[in-house]
């Protein structure tokens, strides 16, 4: 078969959920915006910048630890998407950004980002060339440079958004022990437990992706994210039906997902 | 053109491959595919080299400057031209090196990990304080997972493991899988967004 097997219907789900999202885009270009719910997480942004520039304290970000490819890409990606929104925040306010990164590939794209935010805002002549920093490949010593980086700078907001690990606790709980205002986010299941304990505010699964359409308050991103909605209801829609059908024993449905 | 065109135009063309490669082998594109992450390798073999140098520029800074704890990024800095050195010249098999392989780097990334069990029980502790109706939910469903899994629950009420597993199996699935659902449509619409150069902040772009 032209199409890998156990892939046919995730490859046309794929490409409705690209239609539909295109359809929203196009939309929006045409005018329409979207209401799309207020993510508190995103609305402390500038509440923990302000706070740290009263106190004179840096914040810390990290865009997580997991590189530019795989599985945790698409975090990596949102992690940097909303660095360029805080590093922008960060240069109007004028307070100091400490951005901490474990995968080298990682590293030149977060110094760009935040170069940039400055430059956007004004505000170059404040962008400190040490402001994105390398700590090590080891997810570990990576921990370990975090936590003592925390300490010693006493981060007034400690921000995680990206793809974690086993780490992801002993940076939050760190931040938690300096009294650092934290907001959090990440997809993985596994760590968002540990992120809903330590931290002041989470963004959750998608939330974590919609942060920097949402943020930028661009009417065409915005839009997608109106189109992926469609997406999740059409999930929900074959959820129920599945569950039904497979209650009275009629199998079709799952067996054309497994196709 | 924006100077930003050219990378938006490769990142799609490249996209467009890995997806078209993951799903329609018929196209007989795992050559093209292996090549371009085999680029993806060579990149990030330079991104090291980048990363060094923000080290030693960082740290040898604020050795210069003996900013707090200066010693400490001498200390870095030492080991770091120290594996260099030796693994260049004698090869990571030489004693040199794996003596500091397996006596410092593992026992301190081994002691950072199994100090995870004090933070969770810390911030445990937070979380079970039945502050509000859904923290005390979190509390009671806790108690009960955490007598499941234990003997001891056992014998107090012989339900308690049963119990521990209908809540893991059926309302903790339930809700991860909401959340995983709901992460994958999200990943898949910043995909498109990136793919199409709506969303291009990561090249420290801004809006459309």
């Amino acid at each position: 078969m032209f199409i890998a097997s156990g892939r046919v219907f995730t490859f046309f789900m794929l490409i409705l959920l690209a239609i539909i999202i295109a359809y929203y885009i196009k939309r929006s270009r045409e005018g329409y915006v979207p209401t799309i719910r207020p993510i508190a997480g995103l609305d402390a942004i500038e509440e923990a910048v302000g706070r740290a520039t009263e106190m004179g304290r840096p914040v810390h970000y990290t865009p997580g630890i997991g590189a530019l490819n795989g599985a945790t890409a698409a975090m990596t990606f949102a992690g940097l998407e909303i660095l360029s929104v805080v590093a922008r925040t960060i240069a109007r306010y004028g307070a100091n950004l400490i951005v901490t990164i474990r995968q080298p590939t990682v590293l030149p794209l977060a110094e760009e980002v935040v170069k940039q935010a400055y430059m956007a805002e004004g505000a170059i002549e404040l962008y400190n060339p040490d402001t994105v920093r390398y700590l090590s490949q080891e997810q570990f010593a990576y921990a370990a440079g975090v936590l003592g980086l925390l300490h010693r700078e006493k981060a007034a907001a400690n921000i995680l958004l990206g793809a974690f690990w086993a780490e992801s606790l002993v940076v939050a709980e760190t931040g938690n022990s300096i009294g650092a205002i934290q907001i959090a986010g990440t997809a993985r299941l596994t760590q968002i437990p540990f992120f809903a304990a330590a931290c002041d505010y989470v963004l959750i699964g998608e939330e974590l992706y919609a942060a920097s359409a949402i943020c930028s308050k661009n009417p065409i991103k915005l839009g997608s994210i109106a189109g992926q909605d469609i997406g999740k209801i059409i999930a929900v829609g074959l959820l129920v039906c599945g569950a039904l059908l497979e209650t009275v024993g009629i199998s079709w449905l799952t067996q054309l997902l497994v196709k | 053109m924006k100077s930003s065109t050219p990378v938006i135009v490769l990142t799609f063309i490249v996209g467009i491959l890995i997806i078209a490669e993951f799903f329609l082998p018929g196209l007989n594109l795992a050559n093209a595919s292996n090549e371009v992450q085999n680029w993806g390798v060579v990149i990030a073999a330079f991104a090291l080299g980048l990363a060094a140098v923000n080290l030693v520029r960082i740290h040898g800074r604020r050795i210069i400057l003996r900013r707090s704890e200066w010693w400490n990024s001498a200390l870095l800095l030492f080991f770091l031209f120290y594996m260099i050195v030796v693994g260049i010249i004698a090869g990571t098999d030489y004693i040199a090196y794996e003596f500091a392989f397996q006596n410092v780097m593992t026992p301190l990334g081994a002691t950072m990990y199994a100090m995870l069990s004090f933070w969770i029980a810390s911030a445990a502790y937070r979380a079970f304080v039945a502050r509000s109706i859904e923290a005390s939910i979190l509390l009671i469903s806790a108690a009960i997972v955490m007598l499941g899994n234990a003997p001891i629950g056992e014998a107090i009420w012989a339900r308690f493991p049963a119990l521990g597993s209908w809540i893991m199996d059926i309302p903790n699935t339930a809700a991860m899988r909401g959340i995983m659902i709901g992460a994958a449509i999200g990943a898949i619409a910043l995909g498109i967004r990136v793919m199409v150069g709506i969303e291009r902040g990561y090249l420290g772009g801004g809006n459309e």
